[in-house]
């Protein structure tokens, strides 16, 4: 077996988008960060996806974690963006952790439908709370670190780092998981449940853990999602959200924890590119891309790359 | 009494279009085990199409009760034209996999037939309104309902005893409900699944052509119009059983019900408990009301 050397190419690529940022133009900034924030979402779901769950609702956690700290600013002017990143993850692990007792229960396309549902409904709530701007949302607070707000030219390298380190803490914290006995679960509650229960452990539990987990990795994202934008809106609760993310896991493959973040990158980049080339048609770029990996990649770009490993 | 009776009344209007737009993917999961995304695409091809092909049969100097069969045949032709090409050229060819990765295929079918929509009718917004207005409209105590609404009505209830009589009484039909209940024996049987697939898919994916038909005079046909169509039809054949057709009715009627009465007595909550009912069913009977029990497989 050859040595791990996923911790060695993390901590290399923070370090690369550290030290280019102040280089690079400012809406590459945007587009890595966005992309990051995606990335830990998709992270999460790639936990369920390993196990063979798919969450049609992952946008609900998104959105939690976004609303949580957006109103964490709205109500009581918490800037700090640790805080609020800490606040969208405990807001949405809470939430994960009631609503996992019933999840865990379900598994394939039940498993989907009641997620979706349950993310449907935040949707419904927020889009009718007129004191959180219904439908149009609002504005997020300028978010500051430490009660230090950098100079305008250099906010957007300054959030890119703090979701950036953000990013490779959760990364590195999820592939030390994934090695654990709990972890390793994931591939034998997808072949065969019952015989994981046979041989005593509980494939609820392990479900239930792993909901939680990926949950508090999507507040995560929502709430750095919120501080890079700006502006949230009930939008992000959509099921469109969803199968964004979705789209996304099954873009990057579940091989390697940097996955999440090279696909929300792509996917980021493809977005940009067809929008800008024909904002009619940019969806059907997204949608053939989506076939095509389906089709030919199995498992994800990621393939591509443990392919040229073993040649 | 009289807020009684009109909810009683939008809610069975509301059901009766939710009925039309759900049932044709109840049968499509029953028979092929696909949760199908574009399913909402084709409620958005019927309605584009219906808006244009009636607009400009009307500019033609057609006679405007013939409108109706016009949107009837509009959604005949997209459906025959789409439906056959995606399950021919890509679905057919996606059986083997995953129910998860078949759902994520239709997912981007939907997203490719979402922009090929616009690039065939641009993205301005389309208008019929003469079948809606042609009948008039009658009165219920003091409240006036336009007739179309009947229609709407006549339509659903058309297309719920077809489908019964067609799975009962034809050969089609029986043949389907053998392959309903078990695939691979029917297979051993020689009955051509492959062909009875095309034929589910195109009549499934018709009917969501039909419900978007016959809404397109009542609303303005804009892009994004199936989006929203596709988790609404998800919620109510969910609540009734996925894969069944009485389930689809009662899905319908539950839905169309509580979604009026929330906006006659607590607009607040109008479009979240839609989805609370589904996640409720969900979690006391995951299969839906109407539902039969599956082994676990070891």
């Amino acid at each position: 077996m050859s040595a791990d050397r996923t911790p060695r190419t993390l901590l290399l690529l923070l370090v690369a988008i550290l030290a280019a940022g102040p280089f690079a133009p400012q809406w590459t900034l945007f587009l890595l960060t966005v992309a990051l924030a995606k990335g830990l979402v998709v992270l999460g779901l790639m936990m369920l996806l390993r196990c063979g769950l798919v969450s049609f609702g992952q946008a609900l956690y998104y959105c939690v974690g976004a609303y949580a700290a957006g109103m964490l600013g709205r109500l009581y002017e918490v800037s700090g963006v640790l805080t609020l990143m800490l606040a969208g993850m405990a807001a949405s692990a809470a939430v994960a952790f009631v609503l996992g007792f019933l999840l865990a229960r379900y598994r394939s396309i039940f498993f989907g439908l009641l997620s979706l549902a349950l993310s449907m409904i935040l949707y419904g709530l927020l889009v009718k709370t007129e004191t959180l701007g219904s439908s149009d949302g609002f504005n997020v607070l300028p978010s500051t670190l430490f009660g230090w707000r950098p100079a305008d030219a250099w906010v957007r390298y300054a959030v890119l780092s703090v979701a950036a380190v953000a990013a490779f803490v959760a990364a590195l914290a999820v592939h030390r998981y994934l090695g654990t006995p709990l972890g390793r679960l994931a591939p034998a509650i997808k072949d065969n449940e019952i015989r994981v229960e046979y041989m005593g452990a509980s494939a609820r539990t392990a479900i239930h853990v792993k909901y939680v987990i990926a949950a508090a990795l999507a507040g995560l994202g929502g709430a750095l999602a919120a501080t890079t934008v700006g502006h949230i809106d009930p939008e992000m609760a959509y099921w469109t959200t969803s199968g964004e993310f979705i789209f996304i896991t099954i873009l990057a493959g579940t091989g390697s924890v940097i996955a999440p973040f090279l696909g929300a990158l792509i996917f980021g980049i493809i977005q940009t590119v067809a929008f800008d080339l024909s904002p009619n048609t940019w969806q059907m770029v997204l949608g053939a891309s989506l076939l095509l990996v389906i089709v030919f990649l199995p498992e994800g770009l990621w393939s591509l790359f443990k392919r040229r490993k073993i040649a | 009494m009289e807020q009684l009776v009109a909810v009683l009344i939008d809610g069975i209007i509301y059901a009766a279009w939710l009925f039309v737009a759900a049932v044709g993917l109840t049968l499509i999961y029953g028979v092929m085990k696909i949760v199908n995304v574009t399913h909402g695409s084709f409620y958005a091809l019927g309605a584009y199409a219906a808006a244009s092909i009636t607009g400009w049969a009307l500019g033609q100097g057609m006679p405007e009760w013939l409108s109706y069969a016009v949107l009837l045949g509009a959604a005949l032709l997209v459906t025959l034209v789409v439906a056959p090409a995606i399950e021919r050229g890509i679905l057919r060819h996606m059986y083997v996999k995953d129910e998860v990765v078949i759902l994520l295929i239709t997912y981007a079918l939907f997203l490719i037939l979402e922009d090929a929509i616009k690039l065939v009718w641009g993205v301005s917004p389309l208008f019929i309104a003469e079948p809606y207005g042609l009948l008039g409209s009658f009165d219920v105590l003091d409240l006036t309902y336009p007739y179309y609404n009947l229609i709407l009505v006549a339509v659903a209830i058309a297309s719920g005893l077809g489908l019964f009589w067609m799975l009962g009484h034809t050969r089609t039909g029986k043949l389907l409900v053998a392959v309903i209940h078990d695939t691979e024996v029917s297979r051993a049987m020689g009955i051509n699944v492959e062909r009875m697939y095309l034929f589910t898919f195109t009549f499934g994916s018709l009917l969501a052509a039909i419900g978007g038909a016959f809404t397109a005079p009542t609303v303005s046909v804009v892009p994004g119009l199936g989006i929203e169509v596709i988790v609404l039809s998800f919620a109510v054949v969910v609540i009734g059983g996925l894969g069944s057709l009485p389930g689809a009715a009662l899905g319908a009627v539950i839905v169309g019900l509580v979604r009026s009465a929330t906006i006659h007595y607590l607009p607040q909550v109008e479009l979240f408990v839609i989805y609370l009912v589904m996640a409720m069913v969900l979690a006391f009977r995951p299969r839906g009301l109407f539902s039969i029990a599956e082994a676990r497989k070891i």
